[in-house]
């Protein structure tokens, strides 16, 4: 009874989301006021339908009931309680009602948050969601219903994939599902700016806090991904360049290239055109990403599901999706018209160097997440590209964005001369160089090429963003800092951080596989590992064979490192928990394997400097986002924005 | 126009270092009657199939492994040194990444793990299929 109340909620919430997708704007586009004030309650109420259809799955999974399919599939009566919470998500059709759940919060939030803004556009912006919306629910009702049920009714469940039984499969989902899906408001505002053919400054300054706080989730969520595979899979990497993280991480690198043109949109009232295509193309790719984990085309890790059926539907999705807007755009791209011009040394023109490299980055990403599956629908047979491709690709335009980013920051708009811009950078850049270049070489004796230009560049753009902050706080001299400049510095110091980690850990990492026996020592990176050797280890839903590891430095006793082989008793699935121990300078990584003969087990070594860098660094840049987000002229965006409020155009201020 | 041309001479050097980093990251797939039949490239490729039953022998108390990977109609052995994915069986697909070495024996550099146990790589599947479409012509 209680999953057909779900699947009844859910046919409720399509019907309020067909009603919000087509008389509002029909409204706004005939004047009508009444349908144009049906936007927010019809939102409200397909929230409410979304929430109880959530709300059910979740109620079947905690109850074990098994006579629902997805439960069946995906949970068992020994998993512990959060887990089968967290199952909800952990397959297919439950994280598309996941995904159908997040935009229902994110159009509450648009609904709310756009109370101040002209109704004939809120009510667009709730149209162009509700549209989404439908499409999203038609996808999960009709290809992915998670009420399915399952007769005879099994006496226990499938269980959980091991691997996502994880305390950060409780949040890294969720997380990336919020920053993915989110990309869905900026995309909406766009379309509505299009159909009312208004796009100007107060169009850029609405989409913006949106934007920032979408791409705030999508950047902790892959930052968790990140962090996730680095201890849970086993191997110690952090980063694959898997089909998987590429499709959350194209839309990020179009998400901070379209919040970047935003603020120019925002502030100068150009790159409309530009402004637009980014908004369109990053949720565009989120879509994408969702066709390419949800069909079943690739290999990987969150690819659980395989029908076509699936994939053509999501694929016309996509195709309405930007195919729509971009006819649109078509139509209206004369109108935009630019508000002013700038000058090659300007604020301006590094974002837009900002934004092409980004771009580029995106589409070479692209490029070698597609083209296997390209060649292969081609039938030239199947091919798989190698992470240096993606490594190269990345490193090409990123360095320079990193060295024009510390420039950039510290340019005015409009125009500006050169030779004050150097002035001002000379010190910071030298002191970058001079670190940069010997730092490596004191600590490791030998660094390449590549090492010293990316430690001296990773440098530099922490010293580009402290430059600011240090002469407001400490010397005490310039304009205060507002809120949005301290999120830019915070957020570009970030950057430089992860940048530095990134270097230091390719560069730097030290690893080896050994067979080890009880008592035989081994010295990797400066540290001896003394292999104690396994016990056993049993727990409610696997037992496990556990391997101590004493490290010692010079002698002195650093930690013991206990890492475990597990099975997993439902799926006799084996699984591999490393053992890490963590300082801010660098890892320890232990990960016991299996046993290879004469006693002795296979393991992984590994010692990696700065690695912590990589997660940090990120996580400063949503802090500076944050911080972007709770500028005052947001909220006073929120509170009149009606009225074009002057916000202080500070040189400088993003 | 000064800008629009450093704008597409970046984006000419951006896609020439692209298009030829693809081409050397590029590895073929290649099944185990391909290599048979003499097809198997000079350079690095990816090898699919089963990982044939007690196939496999481990050199005691080493991390150098010796198995043969199989599409049923067409066997190649593999030696590999390191550690195996925590799914690796026998009996169960697998693909591997390297080289042939000498006598005929590929040498794996990676053993490209899978994430699930009932997963079977798309090319593995792909690489048994083709098998049995050749059997049954020959038949």
């Amino acid at each position: 009874m209680i999953p057909e109340i779900g699947q009844f909620s859910l046919v409720l919430a399509l019907c309020l989301a067909l009603v919000q997708a087509t008389l509002p704007l029909a409204g706004a586009a005939t004047g009508r006021a009444d349908w144009m004030a049906l936007a927010r309650p019809a939102a409200a109420g397909q929230f409410v339908f979304i929430v109880i259809a959530f709300a059910t799955l979740e109620y079947a999974f905690l109850n074990d009931d098994f006579s629902v399919l997805f439960v069946a599939q995906h949970s068992n009566s020994a998993l512990p309680a959060f887990y089968k919470f967290t199952a909800a998500w952990g397959g297919h059709e439950g994280s598309m009602l996941f995904w159908i759940t997040v935009l229902a919060i994110w159009t509450l939030a648009v609904a709310a948050g756009s109370r101040s803004q002209p109704e004939e556009f809120a009510s667009r912006v709730l149209g162009v969601l509700g549209i989404v919306s439908a499409g999203i629910i038609a996808f999960a009702l009709f290809t992915s219903n998670p009420f399915i049920r399952l007769a005879p009714t099994p006496a226990d469940g499938n269980d959980l994939n091991p691997l996502l039984q994880d305390p950060g499969m409780i949040i890294h989902p969720p997380t990336l599902y919020v920053g993915y899906v989110g990309m869905a408001v900026p995309f909406a505002f766009a379309v509505a700016a299009l159909l009312t053919g208004r796009l100007d400054k107060n169009w850029a300054k609405w989409t913006r806090p949106w934007t920032v706080a979408a791409w705030i989730f999508l950047t902790c969520g892959i930052t968790l991904g990140s962090w996730w595979s680095y201890y849970e899979l086993g191997w110690g990497g952090w980063w694959f360049w898997d089909p998987v993280e590429n499709s959350s991480f194209m839309p990020w690198l179009l998400a901070t290239a379209l919040l970047h043109s935003l603020a120019v949109t925002e502030r100068r009232g150009i790159f409309k055109s530009w402004t637009v295509l980014l908004a369109i193309a990053a949720f565009s790719l989120s879509l994408l990403g969702t066709f390419l984990t949800r069909s079943g085309v690739l290999v990987s890790v969150h690819a659980f599901a395989a029908d076509p059926t699936r994939g053509l539907f999501i694929l016309g999705l996509l195709a309405a999706y930007s195919g729509g807007p971009l006819l649109l755009y078509a139509f209206r791209a004369r109108s935009l018209e630019a508000e002013g011009g700038f000058k090659l040394v300007s604020r301006e023109a590094f974002l837009l160097a900002n934004n092409i490299l980004l771009v580029i980055a995106a589409v070479t990403v692209l490029f070698g997440t597609l083209s296997p599956l390209i060649v292969d629908a081609l039938g030239y047979g199947k091919i798989s590209v190698g992470p240096p491709y993606f490594d190269a690709m990345f490193l090409l335009p990123m360095l320079p964005l990193a060295v024009l980013l510390g420039v950039g920051m510290h340019s005015i708009w409009r125009t500006m001369s050169g030779a004050s811009l150097l002035q001002r950078l000379v010190w910071p850049a030298g002191i970058a160089a001079a670190l940069g270049v010997t730092v490596p070489l004191i600590f490791y004796g030998h660094a390449s090429l590549l090492t010293s230009v990316a430690s001296v560049v990773g440098l530099w753009v922490c010293a580009a963003a402290l430059l600011d902050p240090l002469r407001k706080w400490v010397l005490r001299e310039g304009a205060p800092l507002t809120r949005a400049q301290i999120g830019m510095c915070l957020a570009h110091f970030g950057v430089g951080v992860f940048i530095l980690g990134a270097t230091f850990v390719s560069a730097y990492t030290v690893e080896t596989e050994v067979s080890a026996r009880a008592g035989e020592h081994f010295q990797v990176g400066g540290y001896d590992f003394l292999f104690r050797g396994v016990k056993p280890v049993e727990s409610a839903n696997f037992s496990a064979e556990e391997g101590e590891f004493e490290v010692r430095k010079g002698g002195r006793l650093v930690t013991v490192l206990a890492s475990q082989q597990r099975v997993y008793r439902v799926q006799q699935t084996p699984t591999t928990e490393a053992a890490i121990d963590s300082r801010i300078g660098r890892d320890v990584f232990v990960a016991l394997s299996k046993p290879v003969g004469d006693n002795a087990w296979a393991a992984r070594i590994q010692v990696k400097p700065l690695i912590r860098f990589l997660w940090l660094g990120p996580l400063l840049m949503a802090l500076g986002g944050i911080f972007t987000v709770l500028d005052r002229r947001y909220r006073l965006a929120i509170r009149e924005s009606t009225v074009p409020s002057r916000s202080a155009a500070a040189p400088g201020s993003t | 126009m000064l800008l629009i041309g450093l704008v597409l001479a970046g984006v000419a050097v951006a896609a020439t270092f692209a298009i030829r980093a693809f081409q050397e990251n590029l590895t073929y797939f290649i099944t185990p009657s391909q290599v048979a039949a003499g097809q198997a490239p000079t350079r690095s490729f990816r090898l699919g199939g089963l990982v044939l039953d007690d196939s496999l022998k481990r050199e005691p108390g080493s991390l150098t492994v010796h198995f043969v990977v199989s599409d049923l109609a067409n066997s190649v052995p593999v030696q590999y040194t390191g550690v195996l994915p925590d799914l690796f069986k026998e009996g169960k697909g697998a693909v591997v990444r390297g080289r042939m070495g000498e006598g005929g024996e590929f040498r794996a550099e990676e053993v490209i793990a899978k994430h699930d146990e009932n997963y079977e790589p798309p090319e593995v599947t792909d690489a048994l299929a083709k098998a049995k479409k050749r059997t049954a012509v020959a038949e």
